[in-house]
Protein backbone atom coordinates (compact mmCIF):
# COMPACT_ATOMS: atom_id res chain seq x y z
CA UNK A 1 0.00 0.00 0.00
CA UNK A 2 1.15 3.54 -0.72
CA UNK A 3 1.99 5.73 2.25
CA UNK A 4 0.87 8.81 0.33
CA UNK A 5 -1.07 9.06 -2.89
CA UNK A 6 -1.87 12.16 -4.94
CA UNK A 7 -4.30 11.62 -7.85
CA UNK A 8 -4.93 14.46 -10.33
CA UNK A 9 -4.80 17.08 -7.62
CA UNK A 10 -5.76 20.57 -8.71
CA UNK A 11 -6.09 23.66 -6.60
CA UNK A 12 -7.42 27.00 -7.73
CA UNK A 13 -7.27 30.02 -5.46
CA UNK A 14 -9.88 32.61 -6.30
CA UNK A 15 -9.69 36.06 -4.80
CA UNK A 16 -11.00 39.45 -5.89
CA UNK A 17 -12.23 38.12 -9.22
CA UNK A 18 -8.85 36.69 -10.21
CA UNK A 19 -8.09 33.03 -10.01
CA UNK A 20 -4.72 31.39 -9.69
CA UNK A 21 -4.22 27.75 -10.50
CA UNK A 22 -1.64 26.67 -7.95
CA UNK A 23 -1.77 22.97 -8.82
CA UNK A 24 -2.58 21.70 -12.31
CA UNK A 25 -3.30 18.01 -11.91
CA UNK A 26 -0.47 16.56 -9.86
CA UNK A 27 -0.27 12.78 -9.49
CA UNK A 28 2.35 10.66 -7.74
CA UNK A 29 2.61 8.04 -5.01
CA UNK A 30 5.06 7.60 -2.15
CA UNK A 31 5.68 4.05 -1.04
CA UNK A 32 5.81 2.98 2.57
CA UNK A 33 9.30 3.42 4.03
CA UNK A 34 10.57 5.82 1.36
CA UNK A 35 12.56 8.98 2.06
CA UNK A 36 10.97 11.17 -0.57
CA UNK A 37 11.96 14.67 -1.68
CA UNK A 38 9.56 17.22 -3.13
CA UNK A 39 11.49 20.01 -4.81
CA UNK A 40 10.58 23.13 -6.68
CA UNK A 41 11.22 26.86 -6.67
CA UNK A 42 9.28 29.24 -4.41
CA UNK A 43 5.65 29.42 -5.44
CA UNK A 44 5.73 26.11 -7.34
CA UNK A 45 2.97 24.61 -5.19
CA UNK A 46 4.93 22.44 -2.73
CA UNK A 47 3.36 23.87 0.40
CA UNK A 48 -0.10 23.88 -1.20
CA UNK A 49 0.32 20.18 -1.91
CA UNK A 50 1.43 19.49 1.66
CA UNK A 51 -1.41 21.58 3.07
CA UNK A 52 -3.91 19.50 1.09
CA UNK A 53 -2.26 16.33 2.40
CA UNK A 54 -2.55 17.61 5.98
CA UNK A 55 -6.13 18.86 5.66
CA UNK A 56 -5.08 22.49 6.14
CA UNK A 57 -6.32 23.18 2.66
CA UNK A 58 -8.81 21.48 0.33
CA UNK A 59 -8.09 20.34 -3.19
CA UNK A 60 -10.32 21.81 -5.90
CA UNK A 61 -10.39 18.36 -7.51
CA UNK A 62 -8.57 15.05 -7.24
CA UNK A 63 -7.95 12.53 -4.48
CA UNK A 64 -5.31 12.47 -1.78
CA UNK A 65 -4.79 9.70 0.75
CA UNK A 66 -2.46 8.80 3.60
CA UNK A 67 -1.93 5.06 4.25
CA UNK A 68 -5.06 4.41 2.20
CA UNK A 69 -7.25 6.87 4.12
CA UNK A 70 -8.80 9.67 2.09
CA UNK A 71 -7.79 13.03 3.59
CA UNK A 72 -11.35 14.38 3.29
CA UNK A 73 -13.67 11.41 3.88
CA UNK A 74 -11.44 9.63 6.40
CA UNK A 75 -9.68 12.70 7.80
CA UNK A 76 -9.44 11.42 11.37
CA UNK A 77 -7.53 8.29 10.30
CA UNK A 78 -5.39 10.06 7.72
CA UNK A 79 -4.31 12.74 10.23
CA UNK A 80 -3.59 10.07 12.84
CA UNK A 81 -1.11 8.56 10.36
CA UNK A 82 0.49 11.90 9.49
CA UNK A 83 2.95 14.12 11.36
CA UNK A 84 3.60 17.51 9.82
CA UNK A 85 6.38 19.94 10.69
CA UNK A 86 5.02 23.26 9.43
CA UNK A 87 7.23 25.70 7.58
CA UNK A 88 6.33 28.70 9.74
CA UNK A 89 7.94 28.99 13.16
CA UNK A 90 4.77 28.93 15.26
CA UNK A 91 4.26 28.21 18.96
CA UNK A 92 1.71 28.65 21.74
CA UNK A 93 3.13 31.23 24.18
CA UNK A 94 0.99 30.02 27.09
CA UNK A 95 2.80 26.73 27.63
CA UNK A 96 6.15 25.13 28.40
CA UNK A 97 7.80 22.65 26.04
CA UNK A 98 6.57 19.64 27.99
CA UNK A 99 3.05 21.02 28.33
CA UNK A 100 2.99 21.70 24.59
CA UNK A 101 3.98 18.11 23.85
CA UNK A 102 1.54 16.64 26.37
CA UNK A 103 -1.34 18.67 24.94
CA UNK A 104 -0.40 17.66 21.40
CA UNK A 105 -0.27 13.98 22.47
CA UNK A 106 -3.71 14.23 24.04
CA UNK A 107 -5.23 15.58 20.80
CA UNK A 108 -4.22 12.26 19.27
CA UNK A 109 -5.75 10.29 22.13
CA UNK A 110 -2.46 9.61 23.98
CA UNK A 111 -2.73 10.47 27.65
CA UNK A 112 0.35 8.77 29.05
CA UNK A 113 3.03 9.58 26.55
CA UNK A 114 5.87 10.84 28.75
CA UNK A 115 8.29 8.04 27.90
CA UNK A 116 8.11 8.86 24.21
CA UNK A 117 8.11 12.62 24.93
CA UNK A 118 11.33 12.18 26.92
CA UNK A 119 12.86 10.22 24.06
CA UNK A 120 11.89 12.96 21.60
CA UNK A 121 13.34 15.64 23.87
CA UNK A 122 16.59 13.70 24.23
CA UNK A 123 16.95 13.01 20.51
CA UNK A 124 16.34 16.64 19.62
CA UNK A 125 18.60 18.07 22.34
CA UNK A 126 15.69 19.61 24.25
CA UNK A 127 15.91 17.79 27.59
CA UNK A 128 17.19 20.80 29.55
CA UNK A 129 14.52 23.03 27.97
CA UNK A 130 11.59 20.77 28.90
CA UNK A 131 10.18 23.14 31.50
CA UNK A 132 11.04 26.40 29.75
CA UNK A 133 8.18 28.46 28.39
CA UNK A 134 7.99 28.46 24.60
CA UNK A 135 8.51 32.23 24.56
CA UNK A 136 11.94 31.89 26.15
CA UNK A 137 13.32 29.62 23.43
CA UNK A 138 15.55 30.70 20.57
CA UNK A 139 14.37 30.22 16.99
CA UNK A 140 16.34 27.00 16.57
CA UNK A 141 14.95 25.57 19.81
CA UNK A 142 11.40 26.44 18.74
CA UNK A 143 12.06 24.63 15.46
CA UNK A 144 13.08 21.51 17.41
CA UNK A 145 9.85 21.67 19.41
CA UNK A 146 7.90 21.84 16.14
CA UNK A 147 9.59 18.63 15.06
CA UNK A 148 8.82 16.97 18.41
CA UNK A 149 5.19 18.10 18.19
CA UNK A 150 4.83 16.49 14.77
CA UNK A 151 6.15 13.20 16.14
CA UNK A 152 4.30 12.86 19.46
CA UNK A 153 1.82 10.34 18.03
CA UNK A 154 4.48 8.28 16.20
CA UNK A 155 2.99 8.98 12.77
CA UNK A 156 3.66 6.44 10.00
CA UNK A 157 4.24 9.30 7.57
CA UNK A 158 6.40 12.29 8.53
CA UNK A 159 6.18 15.47 6.48
CA UNK A 160 8.90 18.10 6.83
CA UNK A 161 8.19 21.35 5.01
CA UNK A 162 11.54 23.13 4.73
CA UNK A 163 12.59 22.16 8.24
CA UNK A 164 16.13 23.49 7.91
CA UNK A 165 15.32 26.93 6.51
CA UNK A 166 17.42 29.32 8.57
CA UNK A 167 18.70 26.83 11.15
CA UNK A 168 22.29 26.28 12.19
CA UNK A 169 24.51 23.40 11.16
CA UNK A 170 24.26 21.64 14.52
CA UNK A 171 20.47 21.41 14.43
CA UNK A 172 20.55 20.22 10.84
CA UNK A 173 22.89 17.40 11.81
CA UNK A 174 20.81 16.46 14.87
CA UNK A 175 17.59 16.61 12.91
CA UNK A 176 18.77 14.53 9.97
CA UNK A 177 20.30 11.88 12.20
CA UNK A 178 17.03 11.52 14.05
CA UNK A 179 14.83 11.57 10.95
CA UNK A 180 17.10 9.06 9.20
CA UNK A 181 16.80 6.79 12.24
CA UNK A 182 13.00 7.03 12.16
CA UNK A 183 13.08 6.30 8.42
CA UNK A 184 15.16 3.17 9.06
CA UNK A 185 12.57 2.09 11.62
CA UNK A 186 9.95 2.17 8.86
CA UNK A 187 8.51 5.68 8.94
CA UNK A 188 7.91 7.22 5.53
CA UNK A 189 9.41 10.69 5.15
CA UNK A 190 8.29 13.43 2.77
CA UNK A 191 10.69 16.35 2.67
CA UNK A 192 10.63 19.69 0.93
CA UNK A 193 13.80 21.71 1.08
CA UNK A 194 15.74 24.41 -0.70
CA UNK A 195 19.02 22.80 0.26
CA UNK A 196 19.47 20.46 -2.66
CA UNK A 197 22.55 18.79 -1.22
CA UNK A 198 20.33 17.66 1.68
CA UNK A 199 17.80 16.20 -0.72
CA UNK A 200 20.57 14.49 -2.68
CA UNK A 201 22.08 13.00 0.45
CA UNK A 202 18.83 11.88 2.09
CA UNK A 203 16.11 11.17 -0.44
CA UNK A 204 15.96 7.94 -2.41
CA UNK A 205 13.30 9.34 -4.73
CA UNK A 206 12.55 12.86 -5.85
CA UNK A 207 9.67 14.73 -7.45
CA UNK A 208 10.12 18.19 -8.88
CA UNK A 209 7.26 20.56 -9.45
CA UNK A 210 7.21 23.81 -11.35
CA UNK A 211 4.25 26.19 -11.60
CA UNK A 212 1.88 23.56 -10.25
CA UNK A 213 2.97 20.75 -12.55
CA UNK A 214 5.11 17.69 -11.99
CA UNK A 215 8.21 18.03 -14.17
CA UNK A 216 10.35 15.18 -12.86
CA UNK A 217 9.80 12.05 -10.79
CA UNK A 218 12.51 9.46 -10.40
CA UNK A 219 15.02 7.80 -8.14
CA UNK A 220 17.68 10.28 -7.10
CA UNK A 221 20.41 8.12 -8.66
CA UNK A 222 18.55 7.96 -11.97
CA UNK A 223 18.08 11.73 -12.02
CA UNK A 224 21.77 12.22 -11.39
CA UNK A 225 22.71 9.73 -14.11
CA UNK A 226 20.42 11.16 -16.74
CA UNK A 227 22.06 14.48 -17.41
CA UNK A 228 25.38 15.97 -18.49
CA UNK A 229 27.54 14.15 -16.03
CA UNK A 230 30.50 16.48 -15.69
CA UNK A 231 30.77 20.07 -14.53
CA UNK A 232 33.70 22.31 -15.34
CA UNK A 233 34.15 24.88 -12.58
CA UNK A 234 36.58 27.83 -12.53
CA UNK A 235 36.91 31.44 -11.47
CA UNK A 236 37.49 34.32 -13.85
CA UNK A 237 37.30 38.10 -14.02
CA UNK A 238 36.93 38.14 -17.81
CA UNK A 239 33.76 38.12 -19.88
CA UNK A 240 32.98 34.68 -21.31
CA UNK A 241 32.85 34.03 -25.05
CA UNK A 242 29.25 34.30 -26.30
CA UNK A 243 28.64 30.61 -27.06
CA UNK A 244 29.88 29.56 -23.61
CA UNK A 245 28.04 32.33 -21.77
CA UNK A 246 24.75 30.88 -23.01
CA UNK A 247 25.46 27.55 -21.32
CA UNK A 248 27.21 28.81 -18.18
CA UNK A 249 25.89 29.24 -14.68
CA UNK A 250 27.67 32.22 -13.14
CA UNK A 251 27.75 32.98 -9.42
CA UNK A 252 29.92 36.03 -8.83
CA UNK A 253 33.37 35.04 -10.15
CA UNK A 254 32.50 31.33 -10.21
CA UNK A 255 31.57 29.86 -13.58
CA UNK A 256 30.09 26.38 -14.04
CA UNK A 257 29.79 24.74 -17.43
CA UNK A 258 28.06 21.39 -18.03
CA UNK A 259 29.96 18.97 -20.25
CA UNK A 260 29.07 15.56 -21.60
CA UNK A 261 32.61 14.21 -22.07
CA UNK A 262 36.33 15.00 -22.14
CA UNK A 263 36.20 16.19 -25.74
CA UNK A 264 33.64 18.85 -24.93
CA UNK A 265 35.81 20.02 -22.03
CA UNK A 266 38.81 20.31 -24.28
CA UNK A 267 36.79 22.35 -26.80
CA UNK A 268 35.59 24.67 -24.03
CA UNK A 269 39.07 25.23 -22.70
CA UNK A 270 40.24 25.95 -26.24
CA UNK A 271 37.51 28.51 -26.75
CA UNK A 272 38.45 30.17 -23.46
CA UNK A 273 42.13 30.32 -24.40
CA UNK A 274 41.35 31.83 -27.80
CA UNK A 275 39.19 34.50 -26.20
CA UNK A 276 42.07 35.38 -23.84
CA UNK A 277 40.08 34.43 -20.73
CA UNK A 278 42.37 33.92 -17.74
CA UNK A 279 40.99 31.29 -15.45
CA UNK A 280 41.85 30.25 -11.87
CA UNK A 281 41.02 27.32 -9.60
CA UNK A 282 39.98 25.05 -12.45
CA UNK A 283 38.28 21.85 -11.37
CA UNK A 284 36.06 19.18 -12.80
CA UNK A 285 33.28 17.54 -10.84
CA UNK A 286 30.21 15.41 -11.20
CA UNK A 287 26.97 17.24 -11.82
CA UNK A 288 24.94 17.41 -8.62
CA UNK A 289 21.25 17.71 -7.91
CA UNK A 290 21.45 21.47 -8.06
CA UNK A 291 22.61 21.33 -11.68
CA UNK A 292 19.83 18.93 -12.58
CA UNK A 293 17.27 21.03 -10.73
CA UNK A 294 18.29 24.16 -12.63
CA UNK A 295 18.26 22.34 -15.97
CA UNK A 296 14.78 21.03 -15.36
CA UNK A 297 13.46 24.34 -14.05
CA UNK A 298 14.82 26.04 -17.17
CA UNK A 299 12.76 23.76 -19.34
CA UNK A 300 15.09 20.90 -20.18
CA UNK A 301 13.58 17.47 -19.78
CA UNK A 302 15.68 15.16 -17.64
CA UNK A 303 17.55 12.59 -19.73
CA UNK A 304 15.63 9.80 -18.10
CA UNK A 305 12.83 9.88 -15.65
CA UNK A 306 10.53 12.03 -17.74
CA UNK A 307 7.17 11.91 -16.00
CA UNK A 308 4.61 9.76 -17.74
CA UNK B 1 -11.22 8.20 18.27
CA UNK B 2 -14.28 8.85 20.34
CA UNK B 3 -15.74 12.32 20.59
CA UNK B 4 -14.76 12.90 24.23
CA UNK B 5 -11.18 11.66 23.85
CA UNK B 6 -10.69 14.42 21.31
CA UNK B 7 -12.68 17.23 22.87
CA UNK B 8 -11.26 16.85 26.37
CA UNK B 9 -7.65 17.90 25.77
CA UNK B 10 -8.69 20.91 23.69
CA UNK B 11 -11.16 21.89 26.40
CA UNK B 12 -8.47 21.52 29.09
CA UNK B 13 -6.01 23.54 26.99
CA UNK B 14 -8.56 26.31 26.49
CA UNK B 15 -9.31 26.44 30.23
CA UNK B 16 -5.60 26.49 31.08
CA UNK B 17 -5.08 29.27 28.56
CA UNK B 18 -7.28 31.70 30.47
CA UNK B 19 -6.51 30.29 33.91
CA UNK B 20 -2.78 30.98 33.50
CA UNK B 21 -3.60 34.68 33.12
CA UNK B 22 -6.54 34.69 35.52
CA UNK B 23 -5.78 38.12 36.99
CA UNK B 24 -6.57 39.53 33.56
CA UNK B 25 -9.29 37.10 32.50
CA UNK B 26 -11.18 36.62 35.76
CA UNK B 27 -9.94 39.22 38.28
CA UNK B 28 -10.24 42.28 36.05
CA UNK B 29 -13.86 41.68 34.96
CA UNK B 30 -14.89 41.11 38.59
CA UNK B 31 -13.33 44.45 39.53
CA UNK B 32 -15.11 46.20 36.63
CA UNK B 33 -18.47 44.82 37.79
CA UNK B 34 -17.85 46.02 41.34
CA UNK B 35 -17.10 49.51 40.02
CA UNK B 36 -20.38 49.50 38.09
CA UNK B 37 -22.22 48.45 41.22
CA UNK B 38 -20.60 51.07 43.44
CA UNK B 39 -21.08 53.95 41.01
CA UNK B 40 -24.50 53.22 39.50
CA UNK B 41 -25.79 51.79 42.75
CA UNK B 42 -24.68 54.85 44.69
CA UNK B 43 -25.97 57.39 42.14
CA UNK B 44 -29.33 55.75 41.49
CA UNK B 45 -30.03 54.08 44.82
CA UNK B 46 -32.51 56.69 45.97
CA UNK B 47 -34.07 57.42 42.58
CA UNK B 48 -35.04 54.11 41.05
CA UNK B 49 -37.13 51.26 42.31
CA UNK B 50 -37.79 48.79 39.52
CA UNK B 51 -39.60 46.02 41.35
CA UNK B 52 -41.59 46.79 44.48
CA UNK B 53 -39.49 46.23 47.57
CA UNK B 54 -36.25 45.63 45.59
CA UNK B 55 -33.62 48.35 46.07
CA UNK B 56 -31.73 49.47 42.94
CA UNK B 57 -28.44 48.03 44.15
CA UNK B 58 -30.13 44.66 44.67
CA UNK B 59 -31.81 44.96 41.26
CA UNK B 60 -28.48 45.71 39.60
CA UNK B 61 -26.59 42.66 40.90
CA UNK B 62 -28.15 39.93 38.71
CA UNK B 63 -27.76 42.13 35.63
CA UNK B 64 -24.08 42.71 36.37
CA UNK B 65 -23.48 39.02 37.04
CA UNK B 66 -25.15 38.03 33.77
CA UNK B 67 -23.36 40.74 31.82
CA UNK B 68 -20.05 39.40 33.13
CA UNK B 69 -20.98 35.84 32.16
CA UNK B 70 -21.91 36.93 28.64
CA UNK B 71 -18.95 39.20 27.96
CA UNK B 72 -16.37 36.78 29.30
CA UNK B 73 -17.81 33.75 27.56
CA UNK B 74 -17.63 35.71 24.31
CA UNK B 75 -14.14 37.00 25.03
CA UNK B 76 -12.75 33.53 25.72
CA UNK B 77 -13.52 31.70 22.47
CA UNK B 78 -13.18 34.77 20.27
CA UNK B 79 -9.80 35.92 21.61
CA UNK B 80 -8.38 32.41 21.69
CA UNK B 81 -9.30 31.79 18.06
CA UNK B 82 -8.19 35.14 16.71
CA UNK B 83 -4.86 34.92 18.57
CA UNK B 84 -4.24 31.38 17.36
CA UNK B 85 -5.13 32.37 13.81
CA UNK B 86 -2.87 35.42 13.79
CA UNK B 87 0.10 33.78 15.51
CA UNK B 88 -0.45 30.68 13.37
CA UNK B 89 -0.51 28.15 16.21
CA UNK B 90 -4.06 27.08 15.32
CA UNK B 91 -2.24 24.75 12.93
CA UNK B 92 -1.50 22.41 15.87
CA UNK B 93 -5.23 21.83 16.32
CA UNK B 94 -5.97 21.83 12.59
CA UNK B 95 -3.51 18.94 12.12
CA UNK B 96 -5.27 16.71 14.65
CA UNK B 97 -8.07 14.22 14.02
CA UNK B 98 -10.51 16.30 16.13
CA UNK B 99 -13.99 16.54 14.61
CA UNK B 100 -15.91 19.80 14.25
CA UNK B 101 -18.13 18.67 17.14
CA UNK B 102 -15.10 18.25 19.37
CA UNK B 103 -13.88 21.74 18.45
CA UNK B 104 -17.30 23.17 19.26
CA UNK B 105 -17.61 21.38 22.59
CA UNK B 106 -14.09 22.38 23.65
CA UNK B 107 -14.24 26.07 22.73
CA UNK B 108 -17.80 26.60 23.95
CA UNK B 109 -17.18 24.51 27.08
CA UNK B 110 -14.12 26.57 28.05
CA UNK B 111 -16.03 29.80 27.35
CA UNK B 112 -18.80 28.60 29.62
CA UNK B 113 -16.31 27.80 32.40
CA UNK B 114 -14.75 31.26 32.16
CA UNK B 115 -18.16 32.98 31.98
CA UNK B 116 -19.40 31.09 35.03
CA UNK B 117 -16.15 31.65 36.96
CA UNK B 118 -16.33 35.41 36.42
CA UNK B 119 -20.10 35.46 37.06
CA UNK B 120 -19.65 33.57 40.32
CA UNK B 121 -16.85 35.94 41.34
CA UNK B 122 -19.02 38.98 40.65
CA UNK B 123 -21.94 37.40 42.53
CA UNK B 124 -19.89 36.54 45.61
CA UNK B 125 -18.37 40.01 45.85
CA UNK B 126 -21.49 42.04 45.05
CA UNK B 127 -23.75 39.94 47.28
CA UNK B 128 -21.56 41.14 50.12
CA UNK B 129 -22.81 44.69 49.41
CA UNK B 130 -26.48 43.72 49.11
CA UNK B 131 -27.90 40.20 49.22
CA UNK B 132 -30.14 39.91 46.16
CA UNK B 133 -31.88 36.73 47.35
CA UNK B 134 -32.17 33.43 45.46
CA UNK B 135 -35.94 32.97 45.33
CA UNK B 136 -35.94 30.51 42.40
CA UNK B 137 -32.25 29.63 42.20
CA UNK B 138 -32.65 27.03 39.47
CA UNK B 139 -33.38 29.76 36.91
CA UNK B 140 -30.02 31.36 37.69
CA UNK B 141 -28.22 28.12 36.86
CA UNK B 142 -30.22 27.50 33.69
CA UNK B 143 -29.93 31.01 32.25
CA UNK B 144 -26.27 31.49 33.22
CA UNK B 145 -25.43 28.21 31.47
CA UNK B 146 -27.45 29.03 28.35
CA UNK B 147 -25.96 32.53 28.26
CA UNK B 148 -22.42 31.14 28.50
CA UNK B 149 -23.10 28.65 25.70
CA UNK B 150 -24.77 31.26 23.47
CA UNK B 151 -21.94 33.77 23.82
CA UNK B 152 -19.25 31.09 23.66
CA UNK B 153 -20.72 29.98 20.32
CA UNK B 154 -21.04 33.59 19.13
CA UNK B 155 -17.40 34.15 20.11
CA UNK B 156 -16.46 31.08 18.10
CA UNK B 157 -18.23 32.50 15.03
CA UNK B 158 -16.60 35.90 15.52
CA UNK B 159 -13.19 34.27 16.03
CA UNK B 160 -13.54 32.31 12.79
CA UNK B 161 -14.84 35.30 10.84
CA UNK B 162 -12.39 37.99 12.00
CA UNK B 163 -9.01 38.09 10.28
CA UNK B 164 -7.60 41.00 12.26
CA UNK B 165 -7.91 42.32 15.80
CA UNK B 166 -9.77 45.43 14.61
CA UNK B 167 -12.44 43.29 12.95
CA UNK B 168 -12.85 41.49 16.24
CA UNK B 169 -13.13 44.80 18.08
CA UNK B 170 -15.81 45.83 15.57
CA UNK B 171 -17.82 42.68 16.23
CA UNK B 172 -17.51 43.29 19.96
CA UNK B 173 -18.22 47.04 19.94
CA UNK B 174 -21.03 47.10 17.38
CA UNK B 175 -22.82 43.86 18.20
CA UNK B 176 -22.00 42.39 21.60
CA UNK B 177 -21.74 45.55 23.72
CA UNK B 178 -24.93 47.23 22.38
CA UNK B 179 -26.88 43.98 22.70
CA UNK B 180 -25.68 43.62 26.29
CA UNK B 181 -26.42 47.20 27.31
CA UNK B 182 -29.83 47.22 25.57
CA UNK B 183 -30.91 44.08 27.38
CA UNK B 184 -31.91 45.56 30.69
CA UNK B 185 -28.75 45.14 32.75
CA UNK B 186 -29.20 48.55 34.36
CA UNK B 187 -32.98 48.95 34.12
CA UNK B 188 -36.26 47.16 33.51
CA UNK B 189 -37.29 47.41 29.87
CA UNK B 190 -40.68 48.65 31.07
CA UNK B 191 -39.06 51.98 31.84
CA UNK B 192 -37.99 52.37 28.19
CA UNK B 193 -39.83 54.40 25.51
CA UNK B 194 -42.10 52.15 23.38
CA UNK B 195 -39.70 51.99 20.40
CA UNK B 196 -36.73 50.77 22.45
CA UNK B 197 -39.03 48.50 24.41
CA UNK B 198 -40.00 46.81 21.12
CA UNK B 199 -36.36 46.62 20.01
CA UNK B 200 -35.41 44.97 23.29
CA UNK B 201 -38.02 42.29 22.65
CA UNK B 202 -35.97 41.10 19.64
CA UNK B 203 -32.78 40.86 21.69
CA UNK B 204 -32.14 37.36 23.06
CA UNK B 205 -29.85 38.87 25.73
CA UNK B 206 -32.92 40.57 27.22
CA UNK B 207 -34.54 37.18 27.88
CA UNK B 208 -31.30 35.84 29.35
CA UNK B 209 -31.07 38.67 31.85
CA UNK B 210 -34.77 38.76 32.63
CA UNK B 211 -34.95 35.01 33.22
CA UNK B 212 -31.74 35.12 35.26
CA UNK B 213 -33.14 37.93 37.42
CA UNK B 214 -36.27 35.89 38.06
CA UNK B 215 -34.05 33.34 39.80
CA UNK B 216 -33.11 35.97 42.40
CA UNK B 217 -36.35 37.90 42.94
CA UNK B 218 -39.01 35.46 41.77
CA UNK B 219 -40.42 38.24 39.59
CA UNK B 220 -39.58 39.19 36.00
CA UNK B 221 -40.82 41.22 33.04
CA UNK B 222 -41.48 38.08 30.99
CA UNK B 223 -42.59 34.60 32.06
CA UNK B 224 -39.27 32.68 32.55
CA UNK B 225 -40.62 29.72 30.58
CA UNK B 226 -41.15 31.99 27.61
CA UNK B 227 -37.61 33.36 28.06
CA UNK B 228 -36.29 29.81 28.26
CA UNK B 229 -37.99 28.89 24.98
CA UNK B 230 -36.67 31.97 23.15
CA UNK B 231 -33.12 31.61 24.52
CA UNK B 232 -33.07 27.91 23.63
CA UNK B 233 -33.99 28.68 20.04
CA UNK B 234 -31.22 31.29 19.90
CA UNK B 235 -28.69 28.81 21.36
CA UNK B 236 -29.68 26.13 18.86
CA UNK B 237 -29.54 28.53 15.92
CA UNK B 238 -26.16 30.03 16.80
CA UNK B 239 -24.71 26.60 17.66
CA UNK B 240 -25.89 25.18 14.33
CA UNK B 241 -24.20 28.04 12.50
CA UNK B 242 -20.97 27.65 14.49
CA UNK B 243 -20.93 23.88 13.85
CA UNK B 244 -21.53 24.45 10.15
CA UNK B 245 -18.64 26.93 9.90
CA UNK B 246 -16.32 24.52 11.73
CA UNK B 247 -17.37 21.62 9.53
CA UNK B 248 -16.73 23.52 6.31
CA UNK B 249 -13.47 24.93 7.69
CA UNK B 250 -14.68 28.50 7.18
CA UNK B 251 -11.57 30.73 6.96
CA UNK B 252 -9.40 28.10 8.66
CA UNK B 253 -9.10 25.37 6.02
CA UNK B 254 -8.68 27.14 2.70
Amino acid sequence: MNAVSFQNVTKTFASAGRSLQALKGVSFDIEEGEFFGLLGPNGAGKTTLINILAGLSRATSGQVSVCGFDVVKDYAKSRQALGVVPQELVFDPFFSVRETLRIQSAYFGLRRNDAWIDELLANLGLTDKADANMRQLSGGMKRRVLVAQALVHRPRVIVLDEPTAGVDVELRQTLWQFIAKLNKEGHTVLLTTHYLEEAEALCNRIAMIKQGELVALDRTSALLAGTASTMLRFKTDHALPVDLAAKARVTGRIVQLPARDALEIETMLGTLRQAGCQIEDLEMGRADLEDIFLNIMHGQKPGQGVPA
Amino acid sequence: MSFLVGARPLFVKEVLRFWKVSAQTVGAPVLTAILYLLIFGHVLQDHVEVFAGVSYTRFLIPGLVMMSVLQNAFANSSSSLIQSKITGNLVFVLLTPLSHRAWFAAYVGASLVRGLAVGLGVFVVTAWFAWPGLAQWWWTVIFATLGGVLLGALGLIAGLWAEKFDQMAMFQNFIIVPMTFLSGVFYSVHSLPPFWHTVSRFNPFFYLIDGFRCGFFGVSDVNPWESLAIVSVAVLGVSALALHLLKTGYKIRH
